[in-house]
C-alpha cells in the first residue's frame, strides 16, 4: 500500500524538521495566521462542495464548517486586535495555502459520488492535520493565555469536526 | 360545605425544570436523572451552534450561540446523545416516570 504523506502534513512538519529547527519556534503572530489560514481554507472547501454536491448530508457538512470556521475566525480577529497582535504571514501559512489550493483544483474535475468521496476524505485528513498541528505544535508556542485557550476550544471543535466527517464518509461508502 | 367541594388539591408533584449546559464543548452535567413531565433547559454558552439530538431519535434540538431550548418528557427510558455538529460532546438522560 502507497503510503501517501499528504503535502498539509508536510507543511506541517516544516515545524519539527532539524533543518528548520531554528525557525520552528512560532510566535504568537505567526500562531494567529497560521489558525486563521487553517479555518479559511476549510470554508473555501466547504464553499466548493456547496456548488457543486448533492447529497443532503455533504451539504450540511460544508453548511456546519462554513458556519463553525466563520465564528471561530471571528473570534480570533477580535482576540488579535484586542491584543494588538498583528497575524505574520509565514512558510506555514503558505504551504497550507499552496496545498489547499491545489486540493481545489483537483476536486474541482470531480463530480456526484466521486465529488462527494474526495471532500469528505479529504475533510477528514485536513482535520486530522489541522488537530494535530494544534496540538503539538501551535497550542504547546501560544505565549499568550487567551491566545492558548482559543486555540485549545477551537482543537476540541475541529477534533468534532473530525468525527462529524468520519460519521458522512462512513454513510458515504 | 359547598366551599369543601369546590377546593381544588393539587394532586400531582410539582414538575422540575433541569437545566444542562454546553460550555466549551463539554455537556454538564454529562448524567441527567428525570421525571416524565420534567422540563430540560438545554444553555449553550459556546459561541458556536450545538445540538442536543437523542441517538434515538426522541429529541432533536437547535442550540444557536448564546442560546436556550427546552422540551418536556414524555418517555420513560435512558436516552444518548449528543452534539451532531460535534458529536465528540456525549451525554445521557434518564426518564423516569
Amino acid at each position: 500500500m502507497l503510503v501517501r504523506m499528504s503535502a498539509a502534513l508536510a507543511a506541517i512538519c516544516l515545524l519539527s524538521s532539524p533543518a528548520m529547527s531554528a525557525a520552528a519556534k512560532l510566535t504568537d503572530p505567526q500562531i494567529a495566521h497560521i489558525a486563521y489560514t487553517a479555518g479559511e481554507i476549510d470554508i473555501k472547501a466547504a464553499q466548493q462542495a456547496l456548488k457543486k454536491t448533492h447529497n443532503k448530508e455533504v451539504r450540511q457538512f460544508a453548511k456546519d464548517m462554513v458556519r463553525d470556521h466563520t465564528a471561530v475566525n471571528k473570534k480570533a480577529l477580535a482576540l488579535v486586535k484586542k491584543l494588538k497582535v498583528k497575524p505574520e504571514n509565514n512558510p506555514t501559512s503558505r504551504a497550507l495555502s499552496k496545498q489547499a489550493s491545489e486540493k481545489r483544483a483537483e476536486l474541482s474535475k470531480l463530480k456526484g459520488a466521486a465529488f462527494d468521496k474526495a471532500y469528505i476524505d479529504n475533510e477528514v485528513a485536513y482535520h486530522k492535520t489541522v488537530d494535530n498541528a494544534l496540538e503539538t505544535q501551535l497550542i504547546p508556542s501560544a505565549s499568550n493565555p487567551e491566545l492558548k485557550s482559543l486555540l485549545q476550544t477551537g482543537l476540541k471543535i475541529f477534533e468534532g469536526h473530525e468525527q462529524h466527517a468520519e460519521h458522512v464518509a462512513a454513510e458515504l461508502k | 360545605m359547598v366551599a369543601a367541594l369546590l377546593l381544588i388539591v393539587p394532586v400531582s408533584a410539582r414538575a422540575a425544570t433541569v437545566r444542562i449546559v454546553m460550555q466549551n464543548l463539554e455537556i454538564a452535567p454529562a448524567a441527567v436523572s428525570a421525571k416524565i413531565g420534567d422540563t430540560v433547559e438545554w444553555v449553550n454558552k459556546d459561541y458556536i451552534a450545538h445540538t442536543a439530538t437523542a441517538r434515538n431519535g426522541d429529541f432533536d434540538v437547535n442550540l444557536p450561540p448564546n442560546k436556550t431550548a427546552r422540551i418536556v418528557l414524555k418517555k420513560a427510558g435512558t436516552v444518548q446523545y449528543y452534539c451532531r455538529f460535534h458529536p465528540n460532546m456525549t451525554a445521557t438522560l434518564k426518564v423516569t416516570p
